[in-house]
């Protein structure tokens, strides 16, 4: 079968998403499948049609890292590389698929079989390393997988006949608890809003306790409320679910998604509060990385609508109208923020909004929406249907529940565990089997830094919150390693809006270069901390403000990361002189003593 | 009823739903700013005008005021988050003030003057950024571009054209061009138009009037831009 | 009165990539130079004939580091001053000479020595005597500690004393807003 034309391609894209310009990020997402970028005619069709400028188009191809204006490879690779997959071996894996390919980390080969690059953590920390083929996640690439793959690729096999045990990816389920053993059968919950109404189920969630499990915590009954307050022409709430699961070593939103029992509570938690709320709308965005799971949950869609369970009328109770698309995220990190997702469902670049107002009021086409994330809903549709003392039965006074952590890195036993609030870190330790471990980085390359002496800390919205992740390092590792991997990560991230996050980031990148090759002078961890702290004070969003973290909690609990790498210089060139008269030597020819600088500082 | 807040000790009064840059210039209180001109939607991205309300930064230009609230600014602490913000957007780009036409008629110069910074003390980056000269009336310097989205938003909002927009992201963010060649000269942008005014920095410059006002007598050279106001107010000083 | 010449503060200057604008505007403190002799010696400068810096209170540096020469020289500064200025844009940013950057350097050598109007027989240097070019200008800052920096190209010869005198006198360095100008 030849390729769609660009034209065609386009067409194709705005019959399914219909002339308007809301989808055109999805309708690019779909032309980008088709034909592995972005033509110029695509764009014109866009224009033509949608009536907007190619400006917008332009600046939506530039801001997501998935979309590209020159064509890539056939078959586009990219190496999952956040440090967790570095430790295991995500570097010699694409060394050796590039060596076996015959094309570089960060390039197309000649004749346009295979592009090869990086991307961050796509969750897939316990089956590491892993990587994407055309957006579909390919885990646990150790040698025979890599022979496959090579094979595939060189044998120019479509990628829709590879064999399907390639893209089987492991659940790892290591310690339930309430929800994950919940026995509730589908549609209770919805049930339970026809049987007790929304102001009942509203006073059972207030009771609950439950909070947001994105990491910031806010009670789920009042932002419920605020919405259902929030004046709204007949209705027309909207309801998000957040699956832009981007926070590195994170991939139990994953996990739920995959599981069908789950994934099936998620759209009923998204419907339940659709219900309470008075919302017409709802959207899954999905992150780009996770687009194998895109057909199963159309699937488990359309049996719901088949079931009832959504469309017109639902579970029963008149004038209930609901129902959900999913949306496909492209490789923005910042889209997991709740208003840059918002931004990004409206077809934009994922620049977060300011605040006030909030979503709850003001959110997707200014309507008001609740944004909750994939666990959130579930454990939502759980509460209206098992109650509040159910819920309070685990967690402590201020966390009631149980948490979901994604555990990788330096342990016997990576995978998701469910633990009630307030266990400690020293017992995830001990469950998941890490042994002689330096640090723990708990939510993300954007959380805390934790070493030994803080292990008995709590997972819990008063001590840590987190939104799942927990990277596990034992005393093998470099962490100043760690903390340039989560610095490249945000310079890769950055949405570039604000100036301390778009220009304090890469100015970090710099100086944490110039620590790990032994030039950096005390004036220079003057200078990380300087930078690390306005970007926390000044920044826009949250990404900004939690960008430094690792760089200030190595420096204030392992000062040693920093202080044994020191130069005995009082002060080092933030660049190597000698190498800074490489293209003299090379254009005049001259090698001679005088051709050379010796020594750095001063 | 008319409210108030406390800025740097000073009682400003304000309407309900101005935010507290609205209510500063209105009471003639300086805050630092690039990004904000209040005749288009503040936007909140350059960050100089952060300040703290109640003990917490809020970026004034999109923050209500509220009344009762304590907001400092003019503090030595927030003026050197100030300076450390200057130092980065100089560095970012390629700002070479004795080679630019804006010198002196330049916001980013004016708020740097009046916070104090003497150098960009940063690394600097030295971005390779293109010149734009096809448009017979402008130059669109990209070098010295610092993404305030003035021209963005007074294109689309006051103009109806939509001349320019923003792609990449993070370091890599830039300004661009509505046209296929990404040519100004290929747009319908015009001497006339807001966005041809409002560049707070030597961005887009118009052509044919090179130095017409000698350095040392432009618009900040003699007085600092809290006494004097944004460069987007002062056209008829430029041409 | 030999009592008081021992306390002398002595001063080295030089100009490294730049156009000896700022000298001359040190030069354009007039009659104050009169005072200013009262003051301080010279080291090496190009008011004096001595090649070498040697130990000084005070190093004022003139334009930015676009060639290994210029290290060399900026580095035996910064180990002979104590305090080290950083005096003008191009000792500051790099100023005009770094609009070079953005050429790659062999660009600019074939466009001067190979390429260039009324260049015959061209060819790039490769004398030895002769200093290579980095391959971006630098300021000083990024190459040693920098104790004071004085925008202006040149700075105005009012802000030069201004700072000579409050830092010879030993009070912080403050400057009068029309003082300071990075133009």
């Amino acid at each position: 079968m030849s390729a769609p034309s660009p034209e065609q391609a386009a067409g194709t894209q705005l019959e399914r998403w219909g002339s308007d310009s809301d989808n055109l990020l999805q309708m690019l997402i779909g032309v980008q499948a088709a034909l592995g970028h972005i033509p110029e005619a695509a764009i014109r069709r866009f224009e033509a049609a949608l009536g907007v400028g190619r400006a917008r188009i332009e600046g939506l191809i530039g801001f997501y890292a998935f979309l590209h204006h020159r064509p890539r490879g056939r078959f586009d690779i990219r190496v999952a590389d956040n440090i967790i997959e570095r430790m295991r071996g995500s570097r010699e894996l694409a060394e050796a698929l590039a060596g076996r390919l015959g094309c570089p980390p960060g390039e197309t080969r000649v004749d346009g079989r295979l592009s090869l690059g990086y991307t961050p953590c796509i969750g897939m920390s316990d089956q590491a390393p892993a990587l994407l083929v055309n957006g579909y996640a390919i885990p646990a690439v150790e040698h025979a997988r890599l022979e496959q793959v090579v094979a595939l690729v060189e044998a120019n096999t479509p990628l829709a006949d590879w064999p399907p045990e390639l893209f089987e990816v492991a659940l790892n389920i290591q310690r339930k608890d309430l929800l994950l053993e919940a026995a509730v059968e589908d549609g209770a919950a919805l049930a339970a809003l026809k049987a007790s109404g929304a102001d009942a189920l509203m006073q059972v969630l207030e009771a609950s306790g439950l909070r947001g499990r994105g990491g910031a915590g806010f009670g789920l009954a009042r932002k419920w409320g605020f919405c259902r307050q929030a004046p709204a022409e007949a209705k027309r709430r909207v309801v998000v679910c957040n699956a832009d699961e981007g926070e590195p070593g994170t991939f139990k939103d994953r996990v739920l998604m995959q599981d069908p029992q789950q994934a099936a509570r998620m759209f009923e938690g998204m419907t339940l509060c659709a219900g309470m709320v008075g919302a017409d709308s709802g959207f899954l965005y999905l992150r780009g990385e996770y687009r194998n799971l895109l057909e199963p949950l159309e699937r488990e869609l359309q049996r719901r609508r088949d079931a009832g369970l959504l469309g017109k009328n639902i579970a029963g109770i008149a004038g209930f109208d609901f129902d959900i698309a999913i949306h496909l995220g492209a490789g923005a990190y910042i889209c997991g923020e709740e208003s840059a997702l918002i931004e990004s469902l409206e077809g934009k670049r994922g620049n977060p909004r300011d605040r006030p107002p909030f979503p709850v009021t003001r959110g997707y086409l200014g309507r008001p929406t609740v944004v909750n994330n994939v666990e959130t809903f579930i454990a939502a549709a759980l509460v209206a249907v098992q109650g509040a003392d159910w819920h309070r039965a685990r967690g402590t006074e201020h966390s009631a529940g149980t948490k979901i952590l994604s555990v990788s890195g330096d342990c016997a036993r990576p995978g998701i565990y469910e633990y009630p609030f307030g266990v400690t870190l020293q017992q995830i330790l001990d469950d998941c089997g890490a042994a002689d471990t330096q640090a723990v980085q708990i939510a993300g390359a954007a959380g805390r830094t934790i070493p030994p002496d803080e292990f008995q800390r709590r997972v819990a919205f008063e001590d840590l919150g987190t939104a799942g992740s927990f990277m596990i390092f034992d005393q093998s590792r470099d962490l100043l390693e760690m903390v340039r991997n989560f610095n490249d990560f945000f310079v890769h991230e950055s949405c570039g809006f604000c100036t301390p996050c778009r220009v304090g980031t890469t100015l970090m990148q710099k100086t944490l270069a110039k620590v790990s090759r032994g030039h950096a002078a005390p004036m220079d961890l003057d200078t990380l901390r300087r930078i690390g702290e306005l970007m926390r004070r000044t920044s826009h969003c949250g990404l900004g403000a939690t960008a430094p973290l690792s760089v200030l909690d190595t420096l204030d609990k392992f000062p040693a990361l920093y202080r044994d790498r020191l130069s005995d210089r009082g002060f080092v060139p933030g660049f190597d002189l000698d190498a800074a008269l490489s293209e003299a030597r090379a254009a005049s020819g001259r090698d001679d003593p005088r051709a050379h600088l010796e020594g750095d500082g001063v | 009823m008319i409210e108030h807040f406390s800025l740097d000790g000073k009682r400003i009064p304000f309407q309900p739903g101005q935010t507290i840059m609205d209510a500063a210039m209105q009471a003639g209180e300086y805050i630092p700013h690039l990004c904000h001109n209040p005749e288009f939607r503040p936007r909140g991205s350059c960050r100089l005008c952060v300040v703290r309300a109640n003990g917490r930064s809020v970026a004034a230009c999109t923050s209500p005021a509220r009344e009762g609230l304590e907001v400092e600014s003019d503090t030595p602490d927030i003026q050197a988050d100030r300076r450390s913000l200057l130092q980065m957007l100089f560095v970012e780009g390629n700002h070479l003030c004795p080679a630019c036409e804006k010198s002196g008629n330049c916001q980013l110069q004016a708020v740097a003057y009046y916070c104090g910074m003497l150098a960009p003390d940063f690394t600097h980056l030295y971005p390779v950024r293109e010149l734009d000269g096809s448009h017979p009336d402008f130059v669109l310097d990209f070098n010295r571009c610092i993404l305030c989205e003035l021209c963005v938003r007074a294109s689309r909002d006051a103009d109806a054209k939509g001349v320019f927009g923003i792609s990449g992201r993070g370091i890599g963010a830039h300004l661009i061009v509505n046209a296929p060649s990404g040519k100004l000269g290929d747009t319908d942008f015009d001497p006339h138009d807001r966005a041809a005014q409002v560049c707070p920095v030597g961005a887009i410059l118009p052509k044919h009037k090179g130095y017409d006002v000698p350095i040392g007598r432009r618009i900040y050279d003699r007085k600092p831009v809290s006494l004097v106001g944004d460069v987007a107010d002062h056209q008829e000083d430029m041409s | 009165m030999r009592e008081q010449q021992a306390k002398k503060v002595r001063v080295a200057t030089c100009s490294l990539a730049g156009c000896f604008g700022c000298h001359m505007s040190l030069l354009d403190i007039d009659e104050r130079l009169i005072d200013l002799v009262e003051l301080v010696e010279f080291d090496r400068s190009p008011i004096t004939d001595i090649k070498e810096v040697g130990p000084s209170d005070l190093g004022l540096i003139e334009g930015g580091v676009c060639n290994a020469e210029n290290v060399e020289v900026l580095r035996a500064f910064r180990r002979q001053c104590k305090t080290l200025v950083a005096v003008g844009a191009c000792a500051i940013t790099g100023g005009v000479p770094a609009m070079r950057n953005h050429y790659p350097l062999h660009e600019c050598l074939d466009e001067a020595y190979v390429n260039g109007l009324g260049v015959q027989d061209g060819g790039i240097p490769n004398d030895p005597e002769l200093p290579l070019l980095l391959n971006q200008v630098h300021p000083i800052h990024e190459v040693v500690k920098v104790d004071y920096f004085l925008p202006g190209c040149p700075p105005a010869a009012d802000t030069i004393w201004t700072f000579l005198e409050q830092l010879l006198s030993g009070k912080p360095v403050e400057f009068a807003y029309r003082q300071i100008h990075y133009d």
